[in-house]
């Protein structure tokens, strides 16, 4: 968690992003900001972050960087459902490949306090993709 | 006990020496005697709730098995009881706060509640361009409901700034009092920095410009007595659970002529004196802020939790958290070695404050902070604690907060030390 956690500490950003998204936890005041580029399709080609946060925050946001490119909403919408409802009911995780670094956060699950700091970052995201979508198009090269 | 623990730091040392000793207090609250899991419970976010001793339990228990009924409505024996021990949670109120009536104490649901009851009522008497008072030290509580109406009424919210000691910088107080100014809104101390507000120079400044003055008692009323005739203000809000009271209580006490001149925030039940399909008139207060059946058991709990922190040797828990106060500044300084990574919010001294002491450790979250505190059996808070533009005036993303009640002892304060300790390990 905590390698996880200093990779998602690592600030970048985005020139002429497609979208810039800032999102806040309300609870306990993280903040994570999320750039876009995306293709024609609407998936995302490049992810930049930065986050004011906890460990998990930063962690969640690290395994997000990781996956998300060659991914669109719908895709990332149910990745952060499926973690979701691990956090809350304990279903597990799909067997799949590419988000396996997610089982990271199990431990999680019995802090319901401390889940909405696991999925800021893909809520932060998925704000970022409806910009994108919401603008009418993208900005792929 | 008074919150103004300089004044007892002449005369500290150990606990034993000013003859209090915080273990009979601590026997009295089942959830520390008996933690759940048996592990060892040092509790330390009493700003954020406080723990409930038997005697309340046992109050509320009592009214719930022997007297439930509702009130002011029957009279059956069953709503004479009710009514008889709410209308006396009203008089216990008042005797704790030293008001001239207990016809000027409100019960809401909250202070959260009773600052919304004021910012709603007297909201209705302002016209646009009146002025407000806040400052950037207050809960969220008492500046969101203010920003509400600003948006409903068009009034002016003129914001107090807060010193680098995290007090109130009252020097920059008659600035902004104009004569459009109709109420100065300030927390008596803050849940952060543990501050005290001098409200005798609030006053002093908004009684010149004709403005009332309120005040969030939310965390000084747990360490009365207070005293609102000699406060001189017009309206006090604070909370049940903070004060070893239940949830879902809280008091809008009111000066009576100025809640006189209030009209009514909610409509229905007891608050009417008389209804016709064309008009509706209003109870006088505090049944005309009372709306709907109130929480007549809350109350009741309330009334034996004022009850019972009366009864306690309360100057000798002041000078006891004072001492514990200063063992955990101390022992944040000694964590820090010089190093500068622990910054506390607010004054690093017992100048005039709460046993409230908040920081932040560079490099550390303070959720992070407060759970592996967790693990170690200690209760601390992390986060903005409701008070964002202060976090913003400090620069930092949250704090971490421990807050100390008369229960409190030596062990929980070392066990938050070694905690942090451990903290500082693995997160730095």
């Amino acid at each position: 968690m905590l390698r996880l956690a200093e990779a998602g500490a690592e600030t970048t950003h985005l020139d002429s992003p497609d979208a810039s998204v800032t999102v806040d936890n309300p609870l306990c005041g993280d903040r994570v900001t999320i750039d876009l580029r995306c293709d024609a399709d609407g998936r995302v080609t490049e992810l930049a972050h930065a986050v004011r946060g906890c460990v998990l925050c930063r962690a969640a946001t690290a395994v997000l960087a990781d996956h998300a490119v060659g991914s669109g909403a719908d895709e990332i919408d149910a990745i952060r459902a499926r973690l979701r409802a691990r956090l809350r009911d304990a279903t597990p995780l799909p067997d799949d490949a590419e988000w396996q670094d997610l089982a990271v956060f199990e431990p999680v699950a019995g802090h319901r306090s401390r889940h909405e700091c696991v999925l800021l970052p893909f809520e932060a995201t998925l704000r970022a993709l409806s910009e994108v979508r919401g603008s009418g198009g993208t900005a792929a090269p | 006990m008074g919150p103004d623990m300089a004044t007892n730091t002449a005369s500290e040392g150990p606990a034993s020496a000013v003859g209090y000793d915080p273990h009979p207090v601590r026997a009295q609250f089942p959830l520390l005697v008996a933690p759940e899991n048996d592990q060892a419970l040092h509790y330390l976010d009493n700003a954020a709730t406080a723990q409930v001793p038997q005697a309340v339990l046992d109050a509320v228990t009592e009214h719930e098995t022997r007297h439930r009924s509702n009130v002011l409505r029957s009279v059956h024996r069953l709503a004479e009881a009710a009514t008889d021990a709410y209308e006396g949670a009203r008089a216990t109120v008042a005797e704790y706060l030293n008001a001239a009536s207990a016809d000027e104490v409100v019960f809401t649901s909250g202070c959260t509640a009773a600052v919304n009851l004021v910012a709603r009522a007297f909201g209705e008497t302002l016209a646009p361009g009146d002025e407000i008072v806040v400052s950037e030290l207050e809960h969220h509580s008492n500046l969101v409901p203010w920003q509400m109406l600003r948006a409903r009424s068009g009034i002016v919210l003129r914001v107090l700034p807060v010193t680098a000691e995290g007090g109130l910088d009252l020097a920059a107080l008659p600035d902004l009092l104009g004569p459009r100014c109709r109420l100065v809104a300030l927390t008596h101390a803050s849940n952060v920095t543990g501050a005290c507000t001098d409200v005798r120079a609030v006053v002093a400044a908004a009684r010149r410009v004709g403005a009332r003055v309120l005040l969030d008692g939310a965390q000084h009323v747990p360490h009365g007595p207070l005293d609102v005739q000699a406060l001189d203000v017009d309206f006090y809000c604070f909370s049940g659970h903070k004060v070893y009271g239940p949830n879902g209580i809280g008091v809008l006490w009111g000066r009576a002529d100025a809640l006189a001149a209030l009209p009514p925030f909610l409509g229905g039940g007891e608050m009417i004196r008389r209804v016709t399909l064309d008009e509706t008139t209003y109870a006088d207060p505090p049944r005309r802020f009372e709306a709907g059946t109130p929480p007549i058991a809350q109350a009741v709990g309330l009334g034996a939790a004022l009850r019972w922190f009366a009864a306690q040797d309360r100057a000798g828990a002041a000078t006891h958290l004072a001492r514990l106060t200063r063992r955990l500044l101390e022992g944040l300084d000694t964590l820090d070695a010089g190093r500068g990574r622990i910054r506390i919010i607010g004054a690093p001294s017992l100048a005039p404050r709460l046993p409230i002491v908040a920081f932040a450790i560079d490099g550390a979250h303070p959720h992070d902070v407060a759970q592996i505190l967790d693990g170690h059996g200690v209760a601390v808070r992390g986060g903005h604690h409701c008070a964002q533009p202060l976090m913003d005036r400090f620069d930092v993303a949250g704090t971490t907060r421990a807050s100390l009640a008369p229960y409190n002892t030596d062990a929980d304060v070392d066990a938050c030390l070694d905690g942090l300790a451990d903290a500082l390990g693995k997160l730095l």
